[in-house]
């Protein structure tokens, strides 16, 4: 079972709600019960910051970018045509690759009708793997700073495809509902839409909804309340059928824990009961 | 020569835009007999690689020289690739037949 925390705003507790859910659930169960956590917010992983993992591992993650052998290149313009990012330029006959706007989708070289495109690896940031005390198998990746990103192949996803036959995960989701978001619902059974009760959270927390609806999957509710008292992922929620399970209340005690490192698991220690009994 | 003008509508006295690639419109200038076309940039609304896209369109359309306020990395490595000449306009107020009479007076900047 994957549960992806998601949200569409950033800031609005994924990481305190993911990291506080995999504590509890890893002190509900047994020692032996495999219960894994991926950061899969690569621009900005911090889910260690509370869960405090001993990596052992790491890899470097890369995409495969497109290399053109001119002296095969016919000039046909193909694979700068299929090409949906413009990565690819047709300058007279020659082609020129733009590295940093490849998405790594094999468009280019699946299209080339003469084969003068080869792919090769580009690094754009690291993979890393390790436990934490209580013997979560965490993971996580790590883009390299000036790497853009909206790469489907998010940098963890290798170490989610290996973290999955972990019989619960916890997904750390990327804010917002582009590529690497996707990415990171692909397969998840449910997950809390965490996001602040304002109209801005709203539209990612619909698109993420029906990101998650194409799947078959189903979402749960969690959110915390604006400050305005804006009731707009509220009625979102009942209007779309979705069950909400909890909400975080404005408190002082909660960004005191998080600016210590705390999870809210410990400075909030009754907040294990939320979770429902049937996870 | 010809010439491809980022602009913010499609007319030769619409004002110029400052930037290359998220121009909205381009104007095809031949400096010579003053003929010009208006095209859509291709690019303007790409989330990512509007400066390769609108570089594409700058070689496809054979110019020979792109003028704007400013050019990308990516635009300038694509059109120093196909050839193009960069030059750049100063900013405030300028039309597009401001900018072929300042060209065709020698007085704009090489990039």
């Amino acid at each position: 079972m994957q549960i992806a925390v998601a949200s569409g705003k950033g800031g609005t507790g994924k990481t305190t709600v993911a990291t506080a859910l995999v504590l509890s659930l890893a002190r509900a169960f047994p020692p032996d019960y495999h219960i894994g956590f991926l950061d899969c917010d690569v621009e900005a992983p911090d889910a260690h910051l509370f869960l405090h993992p001993a990596f052992e591992k790491q890899q470097p993650a890369i995409i495969l970018i497109p290399k053109v052998d001119q002296t095969l290149c016919t000039g046909c313009g193909k694979c700068v045509e299929v090409c949906q990012f413009h990565a690819l330029a047709r300058i007279g006959t020659r082609v020129i690759v733009f590295p940093q706007l490849c998405h790594g989708c094999g468009s280019c070289t699946i299209n080339c009708p003469v084969n003068a495109i080869t792919e090769e690896a580009d690094p754009i940031g690291l993979l890393e793997a390790g436990h934490t005390d209580t013997g979560i198998d965490f993971a996580r990746g790590t883009l390299t700073i000036s790497e853009p990103i909206g790469n489907p192949d998010n940098p963890a996803n290798e170490t989610l495809e290996k973290r999955r036959p972990a019989q619960i995960v916890i997904l750390d989701a990327p804010p917002g509902a582009s590529c690497s978001v996707v990415e990171t619902l692909r397969g998840c059974e449910f997950y809390p839409a965490g996001g602040r009760t304002h109209s801005l959270g709203l539209h990612d927390c619909e698109t993420n909804d029906r990101n998650l609806a194409r799947d078959g999957n189903s979402s749960r509710g969690h959110h915390k309340p604006g400050r305005d008292g804006n009731k707009a992922i509220d009625d979102f929620c009942k209007a779309e059928d979705l069950p909400g399970f909890a909400a975080h209340p404005f408190d002082r005690g909660i960004a005191e824990g998080t600016a210590k490192g705390q999870p809210l698991t410990q400075y909030k220690p009754g907040i294990s009961r939320k979770v429902p009994p049937d996870f | 020569m010809i010439l491809l003008i980022s602009a913010q509508q499609s007319e030769i006295d619409s004002p110029v835009d400052d930037r290359f690639g998220r121009s909205d419109w381009f104007l095809k200038v031949n400096s010579e007999t003053l003929e010009w076309q208006a095209f859509r940039n291709p690019g303007s609304n790409n989330r990512g690689g509007a400066g390769v896209a609108a570089a594409q369109f700058a070689a496809d359309q054979k110019v020979d020289v792109a003028i704007s306020g400013d050019f990308g990395p990516n635009a300038s490595t694509a059109l120093r690739a196909a050839g193009i000449q960069m030059i750049l306009f100063p900013s405030g107020g300028l039309n597009g037949k401001d900018v072929v009479d300042l060209f065709r007076k020698g007085a704009l900047e090489q990039e």
